[in-house]
């Protein structure tokens, strides 16, 4: 009995590496840190709206369609192939078979259509729901088998394949509703204001070329840090290993500190722009209202304000200067056939003096004998926007207009662009995460409330904006991407032409990646750095930062 | 004069010079941006360098002194008078007055008066000229930051009522109006120039932060305050250690207010 026993102790002793071996195996990935910079406001990838929550939504949710943000092209996901009919209102998907949620529920069309309906359940108002709410009525959806749906919405839907990009399958049965997810990982722990715990999805469809399960991480970490400081503090410690977004002062400081860790994608979706208020109630004397409605003194500014030292100086080169609507990084929608205007003070004298203004030394007057004279706010705390205004301070000092700068906390500003509309003018950042610009629908209508230098118009103030409103609904009505490419290159012909939004600057996508992160492939499309995280892998030393 | 308060007092004098003669000394206007030469080394053109929009540091910290060296003491000036008559009146006359202005100072001290500032700059029309600006929040500096001398003095004074040459004022028939303007504060004399030196870097340092909330001094406008914003890059400072010429300055001129205090003890 003795010697049996001894044998299966040296049994088990040789047999210990196999064991570790084979552990140490299935967890070769690693476990990803990062941070989210507040608390995730929803797991339910329909109610999304927050930031925080769409991070937690790309790295848990399936979706039948996925957009490559490298090549900006659609890819198969959940469903193999898919087709849209030409009134732009039905969309049949062929979807994969054989797949299971992460908590082994099996996935079927049953899913989809459970999904859809509660996307366009009125009663849930989902943000992810609204983009596909062209007109009214039901939702149709009939799944005459289980790998087989078709999806007619009761009015033409603008970009409709793209849009499922960002719907999340839910499983119709599974008791863990929501949390049953069919992306790389699921949720599996959250501590509220410290973490957010993701595990590998067993489940997950998606193989490497070799056959291999993807993802190659084992989790993913997702620490809640709301300070950019400490954020990058602690990957120079090494204790995170991503930073999906940073400014160009913190990437100038990491590029010098560990050069392969900084990565810079160029320009982005995201804009920085000066606006008017053209609003006819705004608490301020007519005759300043006649200067931001004359279309040459926004063409003047607009020329005056030197866009390439704005790039230059204020984000260290990580941007370009901006003309239009659209970003140069949005490859199919942006009009490159615009002109591009150089920075011009004396071509903008020009105008102003065709306009009726008089520059007598160093005093810009109008008509009236008044000086030319505003104030521009933008929020506070924000150092490029703060400095992009004391720029054109100076710039606008050259062509004798006084600038006045007034900072203001966030919620101030708000209430004064969008309630009281007491300003004269205002610089601002659009963030676009969509590459399909109807989703600036609620910026470009006339009528829209984010229609800033005049929004909510009961009908259009002015015959470009009639023209716009007109174009915008054409473009979203058709199905047709010529079509709606002609429309949206005459929408920022018109914009070029008005300047109702003086553009300044595309900050360039910026993120930090530790070297110890494998598969990487930065992206100018959100999210920046871990676009493809189920390719991504820690290198030997996974505990490593940027420069330990 | 001790040596040393002589020194403190010449070095505190050279920089007011200095500040008054900035529009003379300066080699380019504060606001001015070179912007060929951002973030530039110091040289013959630029003695102290540029900042990140290329205007020459030197300027701005000239300027920068003439807000800073005559707003923050008037700002401290100010809750030092409050501070000085509450807390004195307070301690001397006790009891019921004393309670409530003890409560007062608490209950302002728990307040967040930060959420007032800011309402108070949302609710300032936006064409106020910058200096204006200026004035307006180093008043509601003054007017917001006497809490915590008030029980400095408070104290000191309770200390003072029940001494004796207080209770011989009292039995020689002085008034209480008198006893407190001319024997309780000559007392306190000391402790109220203590409060006033140690409120002026407090101020500028208020100033600073609330530059940052945008209710401070508005660029282009230089300041102590957005001077010392600088140094949030704090990384940049062994690289360019002469950007903190603005804190060494600041230090030096708190340092020689305080050596320059005339050495009184509070007589009993």
């Amino acid at each position: 009995m003795r010697r049996l026993y001894v044998a299966l102790v040296l049994a088990l002793v040789l047999c210990w590496p196999c064991f570790v071996s084979a552990e140490s195996a299935s967890q070769s990935g690693g476990e990803l840190h990062f941070c989210l910079h507040g608390e995730p406001k929803t797991f339910n990838p329909l109610l999304v709206e927050d930031g925080q929550s769409e991070i937690v939504r790309y790295l848990t949710g399936g979706v039948l369609i996925r957009l490559n943000r490298q090549t900006q092209a659609l890819e198969p996901a959940l469903a193999t192939s898919w087709k849209a009919t030409p009134d732009g209102r039905t969309i049949k998907f062929h979807l994969r078979t054989g797949l299971h949620f992460s908590d082994g529920t099996p996935f079927t069309s049953e899913d989809v259509a459970y999904t859809v309906k509660a996307l366009m359940d009125p009663q849930l108002h989902s943000p992810t729901g609204d983009s596909f709410r062209s007109g009214d009525g039901q939702v149709s959806v009939q799944t005459p088998t289980a790998d087989t749906i078709t999806v007619t919405f009761p009015a033409p839907v603008a970009g409709l394949e793209r849009l499922f990009d960002q719907v999340a399958i839910l499983s119709a049965h599974s008791p863990k509703k929501e949390m049953a997810v069919l992306g790389p990982f699921y949720v599996a722990d959250y501590s509220p204001g410290s973490y957010v715990l993701l595990r590998r999805n067993p489940n997950y469809w998606k193989k490497d070329k070799e056959g291999k399960p993807l993802p190659y991480l084992d989790s993913i970490r997702l620490d809640i840090q709301s300070n950019h400081e400490i954020e990058i503090l602690r990957f120079r410690r090494g204790e995170i290993h991503i930073i999906n977004s940073l400014d160009a002062d913190l990437f100038d400081r990491l590029q010098k500190e560990s050069p392969a860790a900084a990565h810079d994608s160029g320009p982005s979706l995201d804009s920085e722009f000066v606006w008017f208020n053209q609003v006819p109630t705004a608490a301020f004397p007519d005759y300043k209202k006649a200067w931001f409605r004359s279309t040459e003194f926004r063409k003047a500014i607009s020329l005056a304000i030197n866009r390439d030292d704005l790039a230059r100086i204020v984000y260290a080169g990580h941007a370009q200067p901006a003309y239009g609507p659209i970003s140069p990084a949005n490859h199919f929608w942006f009009n490159s056939a615009l002109p591009v205007p150089k920075y011009d003070s004396a071509a903008a004298l020009r105008l102003l003096a065709q306009a009726g203004f008089r520059f007598d030394g160093n005093i810009l007057r109008d008509s009236s004998g008044n000086r030319v004279e505003f104030t521009l706010i933008t929020s506070t705390g924000n150092k490029p926007r703060e400095q992009m205004v004391t720029m054109i301070q100076q710039d606008l000092s050259q062509i004798g207009i006084k600038v006045n700068m007034v900072t203001l906390d966030f919620p101030s500003l708000i209430e004064r662009i969008t309630r009281t509309f007491d300003y004269e003018a205002c610089l601002l950042g659009f963030t676009n995460t969509d590459l399909d610009p109807n989703s600036q629908m609620n910026v470009w209508l006339s009528s829209a409330e984010n229609h800033q230098w005049n929004p909510k118009q009961s009908k259009p103030a002015t015959p470009w904006e009639a023209e716009i409103d007109h174009l915008m609904q054409s473009q979203s009505s058709s199905t047709s991407d010529k079509k709606r490419k002609a429309d949206w290159d005459r929408v920022q012909q018109i914009v070029s032409e008005q300047q109702p939004f003086i553009y300044l600057v595309n900050g360039d996508a910026m993120s930090a990646i530790s070297p110890a992160v494998i598969g990487s492939a930065p992206s100018v499309l959100d999210p920046h750095a871990f676009w493809n995280v189920d390719v991504l892998r820690l290198g030997p030393d996974p505990s490593l930062g940027a420069q330990k | 004069m001790s040596p040393l308060q002589k020194t403190a007092a010449s070095i505190l004098c050279a920089i007011f010079l200095l500040m008054v003669l900035a529009t003379i000394l300066v080699p380019a206007p504060y606001a001015r941006q070179f912007r060929d030469a951002p973030n530039a080394r110091p040289s013959t053109a630029h003695p102290l360098g540029t900042d990140a929009l290329g205007r020459d540091s030197l300027s701005r910290l000239l300027y920068g002194t003439r807000v800073s060296l005559l707003l923050a003491p008037a700002a401290a000036l100010l809750s030092t008078v409050i501070a000085a008559l509450l807390g004195s009146a307070a301690g001397f006359l006790g009891g019921r007055f004393e309670r409530i202005v003890l409560a007062v100072t608490d209950l302002s001290l728990a307040l967040p008066w930060l959420f007032l500032l800011l309402t108070v700059r949302a609710m300032l029309p936006l064409d106020v000229p910058p200096m204006v600006s200026v004035i307006i929040s180093f008043l509601m500096m003054g007017l917001l930051g006497w809490q915590a001398s008030v029980r400095v003095i408070c104290a000191a004074a309770r200390g003072i009522k029940d001494s004796d040459f207080l209770l011989l004022a009292r039995s020689s028939g002085c008034k209480p109006a008198r006893l407190l303007l001319c024997h309780v504060t000559p007392n306190l004399r000391s402790l109220f120039y203590a409060q006033f030196w140690i409120s002026i870097p407090l101020f500028i340092l208020t100033e600073a932060n609330l530059s940052i909330l945008g209710l401070g001094v508005m660029e282009p406008m230089a300041s102590w305050g957005n001077l010392l914003r600088g140094f949030e890059d704090f990384s940049a400072l062994g690289a360019n250690p002469w950007r903190l010429v603005p804190l060494i300055l600041l230090v030096i001129v708190v340092m020689c207010f305080q050596l320059v205090l005339p050495s009184q003890e509070v007589t009993q």
